[in-house]
């Protein structure tokens, strides 16, 4: 069989269930697209040898009847996981060089699935990013083509959306934080999802925001992301923010049925000088809902424009701190340094050597919010901002709200390079349709819903109510069913 | 509390070149919980391992790790604030304290700023018997340890180990309420005691388990007054910090150099900066810690790897109860009960095993003889072996025995240090050995009149001294006590000679 | 509130960066673009309003007192850029 790798997960599974296919043929089908993928610049760290290990044992599993769905299935894990033995430094230069010697708990539990992994997926150093453009291993090249312009997959999950949309993998890991899983979703055609905050372990992901960060699944189908995630969500014992809350099967909350469901439409999310087009989408997806048997309802969420400046304080911040171990004493590169220079030299020249410039950025803006005198005045204060933002949602959901219906994103996929010009904050407006969801911790996924007058995908973003996953996964599957995306890109590769 | 009536202690003068002086000292104490593992990972706290052999990954810090903390270490802090009849806060949190040292993995200690788990309590420190200071305390709260660095072996490199990095310790708070070295010292002594008898630290300086931050401050007299009505720092001293101190010694010595210090520059017209030091004890001199020109902002904020720690009133008093009773309590209650002096009552209860030890002897026994026994013999000959009371070859029921031959007049007090000795050495019973050996003391006059009789008759000249000046009996007593081997009763053998002489 | 050349240098030792002299300015230029977009937050009403610290509030999760970690010197020090006798060795640090 030819273009296994074009296979959902969910075919996959069935596939491999009826022993039509066996993990090892998918996993050489996806490791020769990943080979002749290379222009995508989208896997960095190849594990080539384990998949193949990964995927007879696979295979030796489901011979013996184990019937768990990503048992078997070739998914590449993005490089900001800490991956045992293998290279995880996050896109970084600082990390150059750090195998881990323990396994995230997501990777863990997906290997414990049976599931293989083809290789360690491109993203924005970490994680800090909306076009994967600030990698030291260099831009991952969207799938999608239109022109002699090379495109931005979107960041900081840019690598695994790319692999899935160009069929390198099945399905792939990513995380977000600010919109790093559905924002690169949308700008790939592909679906993403990022848990409500604490379903997913960060045990072992690189820290960005603590307080923001999730995992989540990006996969070619609504189907393929609720199975996936599934396998990755669960208490973690080891991570005090993790939720300790059953995990429902997802995939069994997949009905279509989304009659007599509320869905609101927020005000706030027209913004101005907003594509024609995207308006259009959103409208068209109000519709197929409307079509569906939802009840559609016009609300209001305040606060939403104070949201990108709220989590332009938060994020920073906690991220300032958390790169504060990334020191050259004990893991990743440390800097050539001259005679006569000590230990603060060290540091300093190990750090500024390491870190790329939005990192750089990013850690010196949130050192300065913390700082004595403006502690007060930006970090409270943007905590209280976000406070008022979950109040909004939450005011929402108590009306009988099921989902919120938004845009993924301000536009299509951009050109590589187009960045380098702005400045730091058009950078940013990338995420305001995709922050809130982050700060008030709520579940979003983000589905393709049609194409530009360019050819290029866009994605609509459904946010749902704390822990009702498999609610927001129907919800999204039915529009998804309406919606009818089926275009892949033209393979230029 | 317990209704104790004392007397403040004045506070010490220094005599500068101009003025008297006063002082004001805040005490910072650290002091490493004892438990198991570390506070926020599993990795061991025992003290002496291989380098980095003690540490969990969530200790180096490495990519991706993670706090869990650990409940013992909790309950370890609530029972010291209960020791210390201190509040307990129900609702605590954690925050980051941010600064960057190579001993220091995560670039931040975790610690709690702003809610602390403990609130005021206090300590009262016997200065001497009805003269005690009450140091209030501020607040108590959970913190990281550090791992420690080596500096001095290698000329270019320093050496780190993790071993300590994240071991649970507690931050204990004191207003600024003492007044003199003395007194800060005393403190010391005390809080380790209570933590000792706690069960919640080991007290252990050596290993730099307990160690405090000296705040040290000098005034006039009348300003410290002035203060406390005002809380307005402004009629103190500026103050400076002597960190890391581990010896009550050196707290003592530090403050008085200190002290000395600041008047000196204060009488030449100066000002006293605001500062950290160093204790040298080589040197007798405190020195500053090298570069201040940018003071340490810390950027505390809250940790968002933890969420806010709420703990149960049932779960505090359930420990509440678990309190032993604590040493102003023993003290007062031997004092009282075995009626001892407070000194004999103070050693005694200096520790808990000492008072156990000493409680075991007294039961049913004369209290001031078990004191006397247990302090001037048992403890006398344990340090001559450097041995602590847990490690005495004599046990209560061995001591208890000894007491209860001379109670019973079976022996004197010279045979009873002999019987002592003999079972610290090779143990046994006692009133076996007395058996065994015939120890037993003489009482039977008819036995001690043939042995009087006969010195007596041996000695003339020595008697006619003795009717001239009666004092001289006592030469005669011992006289019969070498003839019997020791074993006379020596009041019958006194009285004896008395009547005999007709004196 | 602006930021200078001489605030962008703490800001920079505060987070152990090493920015080069010529390279303050423009720093300094990126900060004050971010922080004017983040003076927009000062526009909301937050009075009463408490700081969010955990967005999924649930009792802390607390560990038994056991020793379940550690033991693996040379795990910790596996990725080390250099150590020494079971030591981390670092430049010298002056105390």
């Amino acid at each position: 069989m030819s273009d296994l790798n074009k296979l959902t997960l969910s075919a996959a599974r069935d596939l491999l269930r009826k022993k039509d296919v066996t993990s090892v043929e998918l996993t050489e089908a996806c490791l020769q697209a990943k080979s002749a993928g290379m222009a995508l610049n989208a896997f960095v760290h190849d594990t080539s040898e384990v998949a193949l290990e990964q995927a007879k044992a696979a295979d030796n599993r489901l011979a013996e009847g184990d019937a768990s769905s990503m048992c078997g299935i070739p998914i590449g894990i993005k490089d900001l996981f800490c991956t045992k033995g293998v290279p995880s430094q996050a896109a970084s230069k600082i990390l150059d060089g750090f195998r881990p010697e323990y396994e995230s708990t997501v990777s863990q539990k997906l290997f414990d699935g049976g599931a293989v992994m083809v290789g360690k997926l491109n993203m924005d150093e970490f994680a800090m990013g909306s076009s994967n453009e600030t990698s030291i291993y260099g831009d991952v090249v969207n799938p999608w083509k239109v022109d002699q312009r090379n495109l931005t997959p979107g960041g900081s999950s840019g690598g695994s959306a790319a692999a899935v949309a160009g069929d390198l993998c099945l399905a792939a890991t990513g995380t977000d934080t600010g919109g790093s899983i559905r924002q690169p979703a949308a700008f790939t055609g592909i679906v993403g999802i990022k848990p409500t905050y604490g379903r997913c372990s960060r045990w072992g992901v690189v820290a960005f925001a603590s307080s923001l960060d999730q995992a989540g699944p990006m996969t070619k189908s609504v189907r393929d992301a609720a199975i996936m995630l599934e396998t990755m969500c669960g208490h973690d014992p080891k991570d005090s923010t993790s939720a300790d809350l059953a995990v429902p099967n997802f995939e069994a909350c997949l009905t279509g049925d989304i009659k007599s469901k509320k869905i609101a439409i927020p005000k706030e999310y027209r913004m101005d000088g907003m594509s024609e087009e995207i308006e259009k989408l959103w409208a068209e997806g109000t519709e197929m809902l409307r079509d569906a048997g939802a009840e559609i309802v016009g609300v209001s969420l305040p606060h939403t424009k104070y949201a990108l400046p709220a989590y332009y304080v938060i994020a920073p911040a906690e991220a300032s701190s958390n790169l504060a171990r990334y020191d050259g004493v004990r893991f990743g590169r440390r800097a050539n340094i001259s005679a006569g220079d000590g230990i603060t030299e060290m540091y300093e020249k190990t750090r500024a050597e390491g870190f790329g410039p939005e990192v750089q950025r990013r850690i010196m803006i949130g050192t300065y919010v913390l700082s004595a005198g403006f502690y007060d005045a930006y970090y409270n204060r943007a905590r209280r901002v976000r406070t008022l933002i979950k109040k909004d949602f939450d005011d929402v959901f108590a009306k009988g709200v099921d989902a919120i219906l938004t845009p993924a994103t301000p536009s299509a996929a951009f050109s590589l390079g187009d960045m380098a010009t702005m400045d730091p904050v058009q950078m940013y407006l990338n995420d305001v349709f995709t922050v809130t969801v982050n700060l008030a911790g709520l579940p979003g996924i983000s589905i393709p819903a049609g194409l530009d007058a360019q050819g290029l995908p866009l994605g609509l973003q459904l946010i749902g109510k704390p822990w009702k996953e498999g609610d927001l996964l129907n919800t999204a599957y039915a529009l998804e069913k309406s919606v009818g995306f089926v275009e892949k890109p033209e393979k230029w590769w | 509390m317990l209704d104790l009536t004392y007397e403040t202690p004045k506070p010490k003068i220094i005599a500068g070149a101009t003025h008297d002086w006063e002082l004001v000292i805040g005490m910072e104490v650290h002091a490493q919980i004892a438990s198991n593992a570390k506070l926020f990972s599993g990795a061991s706290t025992e003290f002496g391992n291989e380098p980095n052999s003690n540490v969990a990954f969530v200790d180096a810090a490495m990519p991706g790790m993670l706090p869990v903390i650990n409940e013992f270490c909790i309950e370890q802090a609530v029972r010291t604030g209960l020791g210390l009849a201190a509040e307990i806060n129900l609702w605590s949190a954690f925050d980051r304290k941010n600064y960057f040292y190579p001993d220091l993995p995560q670039g931040y200690q975790i610690s709690q700023l702003y809610h602390p788990i403990v609130g005021e309590g206090e300590v009262m420190v016997d200065m001497e018997p009805g003269i005690s200071r009450l140091v209030r305390i501020e607040r108590i709260h959970i913190e990281q340890d550090a791992g420690k660095s080596i500096h001095d072996m290698d000329p270019n490199m320093s050496f780190v180990d993790l071993n300590r990095t994240g071991v649970a310790l507690m931050e204990i708070v004191s207003q600024p309420d003492i007044r003199g070295p003395e007194e800060a010292a005393a403190y010391m002594v005390k809080l380790r005691q209570i933590l000792r008898y706690l069960g919640t630290c080991d007290g252990n300086m050596q290993n730099g388990n307990l160690r405090a931050d000296v705040n040290v401050s000098i005034c006039l007299p009348g300003q410290y007054e002035k203060f406390i009505e005002t809380n307005d720092f402004a009629h103190l001293g500026t103050r400076c910090e002597i960190k890391n101190m581990n010896s009550m010694r050196f707290i003592q010595a530090a403050i008085e150099v200190e002290a000395r210090r600041q008047i000196t520059i204060v009488e030449a017209g100066g000002e006293v900066n605001q500062e950290t030091r160093l204790y040298d004890p080589d040197k007798g001199e405190t020195r500053s810690m090298r570069s201040k020109e940018e003071a340490h902002d810390y950027r505390y904020f809250p940790d968002p790897d933890l969420l806010p720690l709420e703990i149960e009133q049932s779960w505090v008093e359930e420990i509440a109860s678990s309190l032993p009773e604590l040493p102003d309590e023993k003290k007062a209650r031997f004092m009282k009960d075995f009626l001892l002096s407070d000194y004999d009552a103070t050693v005694l209860t200096a520790e808990l095993d000492s008072a156990a030890y000493f409680e075991a002897v007294a039961n049913r026994r004369d209290g001031k003889l078990s004191a006397n026994w247990v302090i001037n013999e048992l403890f006398g000959r344990l340090k001559k072996d450097d041995k602590d009371i847990t490690q005495s070859p004599v046990t209560p029921y061995q001591l208890g025995g000894i007491i209860d031959l001379i109670e019973h007049g079976d022996i004197n007090g010279k045979i009873a240090k002999d019987l002592f000795e003999i079972v610290y050495i090779q143990g046994g019973d006692p009133a076996k050995i007395v058996q065994d050996r015939g120890m037993k003391q003489l009482t039977d006059t008819s036995a001690i009149e043939a042995a009087v009789d006969k010195v007596i008759l041996d000695n003339p000249d020595q008697v006619e001294k003795a009717k001239a000046n009666p004092k001289l009996v006592g030469w005669f007593v011992g006289q019969v006590m070498k003839a019997t081997g020791g074993k006379a009763n020596p009041k019958a053998v006194n009285e004896l000679i008395a009547f005999k002489l007709r004196l | 509130m602006s930021i200078d050349k001489a605030t962008a240098a703490k800001v920079a030792k505060l987070a152990r960066i090493k920015v080069e002299d010529d390279a303050l300015p423009a720093l300094a230029e990126e900060f004050n673009m971010i922080l004017g977009f983040i003076e927009q937050l000062n526009e909301v009403d937050v009075e009463g309003v408490k700081p969010m610290t955990s967005v999924t509030p649930q009792r802390l999760k607390r560990r038994v007192d056991q020793i379940t970690d550690g033991d693996q010197q040379a795990l910790v020090l596996s990725n080390a850029p250099d150590a020494r006798e079971g030591f981390f060795a670092v430049p010298k640090v002056v105390e």
